[in-house]
């Protein structure tokens, strides 16, 4: 194991003790790694001395780093060794013009100039040319084959992403998911910005992913400027994630009940949602929960008023929920429409590095509250899961597992009596220099992960960004081989993936 | 069937009695702010400085509502002396202009020039909604608005899934460069006359994306921005009153 180095999650360590390989030494450990159960939580390239550098984060049990320098182009993994790898190559070709070689299907990730400014790995002109959507997407041949193209702009208040289908009759042969449109160049603006727009753009990386995210950027900075966050503090950014959990995981199973035309809990669970939106308002003003964590703390301490507002909430609303989950779960037409719809095995699951309920609906248990925690979680009893077959059922089961292990967990922290010693402020604070941090959250999603490097001077050298979508749109992709292309909206809202999270 | 009845019993109705009934938001909500414009200079320029947004303008001492996310850290920096938030959610504007605001009297939106949108929309206004880079809180609480609480239907405004069953559209995000072509294909497909509402602070000065070479930002410098709703996200009820307010 000296090709990599252990770390904590959200411990900074010197830039100087990440191993640099040889190239063919790099990707021999990274093989190595992820055949013997490992997965990647980062890997990416960066600038360093005129050249280009890759890091790879890597986890098992624990979690390591290690890298290598790199010239114009590498050795492709995703062929020979995982699928856990394709993305994150794509993204590096992408970003920087290095070039995986022999990767099976290299193409463009979001549609952007590299920040290299090197040739185009694809060929793309984006200074003269119009190139979102001008991509020739995998074709099935055949005279009974016909093709579905949805979006960039979808047909609901949702965000745009493209979705092509190769269908024998209604049956989905096979469905290539294109997306890019949402690029923001987050990862390119965020080492130039100053650091108190930090947290302001990481809870816009996705809206509904504020907390977890900012989470993660937040303990990024504590962890380089040397920070610590007191107990009171920790409790509200704790509940604060549970209860994003909650929102989310409610809305969903709301939208689903929608998507097979039972409507009474779509309507139940929708009025819901907002209860927990609301309660984090009550918490910081936001129903998004934007603007609470801030480095070193939280920005709104959570006082005796506001500690009764959550837990009355708590004791009108979870009956209802039960119920409604109830009413859900015990339909028959729901039922049928809900099982082996979208499966994936475990086997693929756990080849494409699925995360958070994705995956813990194919049986891989990965939880980054127990694997890595963060805040509270290291004192928190842990969830299990049921159902894990893999399809629609078992995504929604798993969901509705966790809604009920969340507002346990909310109950269990409200009655510990910590508060916050001050509310804190956004203040711009020197990092520590020639470092590196990563830092990993159990998002509502799963495994959201940013990752730190500073430069000699203590300035962001490069800061990388990876939500748990990154992982699982591949996931979708797989789940609606062979299923009816009716049943695509079913399984979409079962994953619910976050469009502008992948696109950054 | 008795399991729908008894959960029916148990939701009971929930519909919100607003506009008939004023709503009061939680105390910590962060809507239109008051303005202390004789409060020591110095604490001006100390909030305009820390501002994330730059959308303190501490020379005219006036808050940009359409750059501002509301994170609240001017009011407390300020400990309230320059900026104390209230609760009113009524933030919505008919012009880029009104949205610069000096915490004296806003602009009255009901009575906007195009008083004829009141007449060719005030009993039916269907919208497209086109996420243009928005982060999904934009977009997911306009969605709310059709959960039984907001009920938006009941007032004759819907949002619907082709541009041609359209009035016009309602932006949200930044709008990346990815999006503009698209964008742009929406809008032409909206039969004229049709209305454009730039809806977040990313639609209309790139919000918290400001600066980045791969947004557009600002939704003016494409279209006829006809009605700004500002927040970040708007609250449901900014988004609900300014609809109405504007074309009822």
């Amino acid at each position: 194991m000296d090709n990599l180095v252990q770390i904590d999650n959200g411990v900074a360590i010197s830039r100087a003790d990440i191993p640099c390989l040889s190239p063919e030494n790099f990707g021999l450990t990274l093989a190595d790694f992820v055949k013997n159960d490992g997965f990647v939580v980062q890997f990416f390239a960066y600038a360093e001395h005129g050249g280009h550098r890759l890091l790879a984060v890597l986890r098992n049990d624990k979690l390591y780093a290690t890298g290598c320098e790199v010239g114009a182009e590498f050795p492709s993994l995703t062929g020979w060794v995982s699928e856990k790898f394709h993305m994150f190559e794509r993204e590096i070709a992408e970003q920087f013009g290095i070039r995986p070689t022999a990767h099976p299907w290299l193409k463009m990730v979001r549609y952007h100039p590299n920040y290299a400014g090197r040739a185009d790995v694809f060929g793309n002109d984006y200074q003269n040319e119009e190139i979102p959507g001008r991509y020739d997407c995998f074709r099935v041949e055949g005279e009974a084959i016909h093709e579905v193209a949805v979006g960039p702009v979808h047909a609901g208040i949702i965000e745009p992403g493209h979705f092509r289908f190769q269908c024998a009759g209604e049956e989905v042969l096979h469905l290539e998911i294109q997306l890019g449109y949402q690029h923001r160049g987050v990862e390119k603006m965020l080492p130039t910005v100053a650091q108190r727009r930090l947290p302001i753009i990481c809870e816009a990386i996705a809206g509904d992913t504020a907390i977890g995210h900012n989470l993660c950027c937040c303990q990024a900075i504590e962890a380089l400027a040397g920070l610590k966050v007191d107990a009171g503090a920790q409790l509200v950014r704790t509940i604060a994630l549970e209860l994003e959990r909650i929102a989310n995981h409610l809305g969903d199973l709301g939208a689903l009940s929608g998507d097979v035309a039972f409507n009474p809990p779509a309507a139940y669970f929708g009025r819901m949602r907002g209860d927990f939106l609301n309660l984090l308002q009550v918490l910081c003003g936001n129903r998004f929960g934007k603007g609470l964590v801030r480095p070193g703390g939280v920005a709104f301490v959570m006082g005796a008023e506001q500690r009764k507002l959550i837990i009355d909430k708590l004791d009108e609303i979870e009956p209802q929920v039960k119920n409604v989950c109830d009413l859900l779960f015990t339909a028959h037409t729901v039922q049928a429409r809900f099982e082996g719809t979208g499966p994936v095995s475990r086997e693929m699951a756990a080849d494409l590095g699925l995360v958070g309920y994705a995956g813990r609906a194919c049986g891989l248990a990965y939880d980054a509250r127990v694997a890595f925690p963060t805040e509270c979680y290291g004192q928190l009893p842990h969830n299990t899961n049921e159902m894990t077959n893999g399809d629609v059922y078992s995504r929604a089961s798993v969901r509705r597992e966790e809604i009920m292990h969340s507002l346990a967990l909310i109950r269990l922290l409200l009655k510990r009596p910590e508060t916050t010693a001050q509310a804190v402020m956004m203040e711009e604070r020197p990092l520590a220099a020639d470092s590196l941090v990563v830092t990993i959250n159990e998002g509502w999603r799963g495994e959201v992960s940013h990752c730190v490097l500073t430069a000699a001077d203590g300035s962001i050298l490069r800061y990388k960004v990876k939500d748990p979508s990154f992982h699982n749109w591949t996931g979708l992709a797989m789940s609606l081989r062979n299923q009816g292309i009716s049943d695509f909206p079913l399984c979409n809202k079962s994953y619910n993936l976050s469009y502008c999270g992948f696109d950054l | 069937m008795l399991k729908i009845i008894k959960n029916k019993l148990e939701q009971g109705c929930r519909t919100s009695p607003y506009p008939k009934q004023p709503i009061a938001l939680y105390e910590r909500y962060r809507g239109r702010p008051e303005i202390s414009r004789d409060c020591d200079p110095v604490l001006i320029r100390q909030c305009a400085e820390a501002c994330p947004q730059e959308a303190i303008d501490p020379v005219k001492v006036t808050i940009d509502l359409g750059r501002c996310t509301f994170c609240g850290l001017c009011e407390m920096l300020s400990q309230g002396r320059f900026v104390r938030f209230t609760q009113n959610f009524e933030l919505g504007t008919a012009s880029r202009a009104d949205l610069v605001t000096d915490g004296g009297a806003y602009a009255d939106l009901a009575s906007h020039a195009k008083q004829h949108f009141k007449k060719l929309f005030g009993r039916s206004l269907q919208l497209r909604q086109v996420s243009a880079a928005g982060c999904n809180s934009c977009e997911a609480d306009t969605n709310v608005l059709n959960t039984p609480f907001f009920d938006l239907s009941r007032f004759g405004i819907d949002f619907v899934a082709s541009p041609r069953h359209a009035d016009g559209i309602h932006v949200t995000g930044p709008i990346s460069l990815n999006m503009k072509a698209a964008l742009l294909s929406t809008y032409e497909a909206v039969p004229s006359p049709k209305v454009v509402i730039a809806s977040g602070s990313c639609s209309i000065s790139g919000g918290p994306f400001y600066g980045s070479e791969q947004v557009i930002g600002d939704l003016g410098t494409l279209l006829p921005v006809d009605l700004y709703i500002p927040g970040c996200p708007p609250h449901p009820l900014t988004t609900l009153h300014a609809l109405l307010a504007f074309f009822k």
